[in-house]
């Protein structure tokens, strides 16, 4: 397996407050690494990072084993390879769900509209979303729209996916569906880091899980390791408390 | 409404406080009065029957008074109204092009101001102060000064290529200070649109620009219609104010005919113009800030 995403002595702060204290993680071609831990422990802004969202302070970021931190770095370029699906969607009210998806493709790839919107057309019957094309998305409901975000990020055809807690702020009826879309990018070989509260799921896609604590990576592993044979006791505390809450 | 009222048993209770049991509700009574249940058409009565009786009342007074005879022959004379009116009105077709063009220019060039204020990170701080000096100085000269500055000043430069027409003059004066307030509206209309709107958008490869004309500027241009109708009808009747150039539009037209004939009803004639048109405009603002505010309590983001 090939490196897809190498992350080295990350640092990011916000003023005063150290939200990531030396960050490194791998994450492998094809391979889904997903990232636990309580709110606040800097797994949105370590997403962010990644998709250089937010500019970094110290450390650096290789994709591919090109460094993407440094200076004349085109950023649109790397962005371009780098999807990434908000918890809030983030979908374009004022554009139906077809122009959501076809928008970058013509804008960025410069294909004909025609052509994008074409791409975008099939990419949503894919998703289960083509009827879809021409509501705009105050008609959807929350997974919908979530669905759409994700077929939006695939429609620039990225190499890698971030997911940053995208069932978050969904009914729980309706985060099944979510994950299922989510599950099928994994079998396709898609790479993914996903942040999520969301153990089970984490248990069942993840090859790694990667638990973070006040901005550092504390434990890392297999799900079955770190599931059950948790090493480190700060990630007992916070697995215990998943378990008390109902949520394993 | 106890004068109001026929002989009823209502009367005889005793008066007590506000919180008096045996004092019967009073919308009971009423109803009684105007012989109607529907609490909606007796409101429509009583605004009716008030408003009237207010102007009325105004309008008494007005009549009345001592003066009113020579006001009458001076500003609201009939004869004079109907002489004057078609005059005025023809010339207000420069007023209309005069505020049409100036509309057309704020549009683009404040955008132009709005955006480049709106530009973040550290390369663009010069073009962000320069909006923002612009915004600060056209925002604090009177209209009339700028157009007086200009319409006199440009001129006498006799600069090669540099036109001397006053009306041309008078347009890029009423540009100038409206685009300032314009790009203001636009400003707060691009804050407005939610930063995660454009991460999304930078995200998915758009540059900073293309996010900016594809996803942020389209939300914000929807927010701030109204407040934008506000301004251009202000930049309408400012209109008026090019005269002190000796521009021949409806108000330099009114006060040759005033000053000819010692009457001013043709200033009545011209105010009557611009109420007319200004007053549908407004009307039209107000629904669109209604419709607003329904589609936000509907939950909708647009």
């Amino acid at each position: 397996m090939t490196e897809s995403i190498r992350i080295d002595g990350l640092h990011k702060s916000f003023g005063d407050l150290e939200v990531l204290k030396g960050i490194d993680l791998v994450v492998d071609t094809h391979e889904v690494v997903c990232l636990i831990g309580a709110s606040g422990s800097g797994k949105s802004t370590l997403l962010r990072c990644i998709n250089l969202l937010e500019p970094i302070d110290a450390g650096h970021i290789a994709i591919d084993g090109i460094e993407i931190t440094g200076r004349g770095v085109d950023v649109d370029a790397v962005r371009r390879r780098i999807g990434i699906v908000f918890q809030a969607f983030n979908l374009f009210p004022h554009m139906t769900v077809l122009r959501n998806v076809a928008l970058s493709p013509e804008k960025v790839q410069k294909l004909s509209r025609r052509v994008a919107d074409d791409g975008a057309r099939e990419l949503l019957s894919r998703f289960g979303l083509g009827d879809k094309a021409d509501d705009y998305p105050d008609r959807l409901s929350g997974g919908q729209q979530q669905r759409v975000a994700i077929v939006r990020a695939l429609a620039m055809k990225p190499d890698i996916l971030l997911l940053d807690e995208v069932t978050s702020a969904l009914d729980p009826v309706l985060v099944a569906e979510v994950l299922d879309a989510i599950r099928e990018l994994a079998e396709q070989g898609m790479t993914m880091v996903i942040a999520t509260h969301e153990m089970g799921f984490a248990k069942d896609v993840a090859n790694d899980v990667a638990f973070l604590h006040e901005g550092r990576i504390l434990e890392e592993g297999p799900p079955s390791t770190i599931f059950s044979e948790p090493t480190n006791p700060e990630t007992r505390i916070f697995l215990d408390r998943i378990i008390a809450a109902g949520r394993m | 409404m106890a004068a109001g009222g026929g002989p009823s048993p209502d009367v005889y209770f005793p008066r007590g406080g506000p919180g008096d049991p045996k004092l019967p509700p009073t919308g009971d009574r009423r109803s009684k009065i105007f012989g109607g249940g529907d609490p909606s058409a007796r409101n429509v009565w009583v605004a009716v029957a008030s408003t009237l009786l207010f102007f009325g009342i105004i309008a008494i007074l007005i009549v009345r008074s001592p003066g009113w005879p020579e006001v009458k022959q001076q500003f609201f004379n009939a004869q004079e109204f109907k002489e004057s009116f078609p005059l005025i009105l023809r010339k207000f077709v420069r007023n209309i092009f005069i505020f049409c063009i100036a509309e057309v220019l704020v549009l683009t060039f404040a955008l132009v101001l709005a955006v480049l204020r709106s530009l973040p990170g550290p390369v663009f701080t010069p073009l962000r102060i320069l909006s923002a000096a612009y915004t600060d100085l056209f925002r604090g000269l009177p209209t009339i000064l700028v157009i007086l500055l200009l319409g006199y000043g440009m001129p006498a430069l006799n600069l090669q290529g540099v036109p001397d027409s006053d009306f041309l003059w008078a347009i890029v004066a009423l540009t100038l200070v409206y685009s300032a307030y314009v790009a203001e509206v636009y400003r707060a209309g691009i804050q407005s649109v939610h930063p995660s709107q454009s991460a999304a958008a930078r995200s998915l490869g758009l540059t900073r620009l293309q996010s900016m004309r594809y996803v942020v500027l389209p939300q914000a241009i929807r927010r701030v219609i109204p407040p934008l109708l506000n301004d251009f009808i202000g930049l309408q009747k400012d209109s008026a104010l090019v005269y002190v150039l000796g521009v021949v539009e409806s108000l330099s037209q009114a006060t040759i005919i005033q000053s000819g004939d010692f009457n001013f009803t043709p200033l009545i004639a011209l105010s009557l113009i611009y109420v007319v048109i200004t007053i549908p405009q407004a009307r039209f603002v107000d629904r669109m800030i209604a419709r607003d505010q329904r589609r936000r309590q509907a939950g909708g983001d647009l």
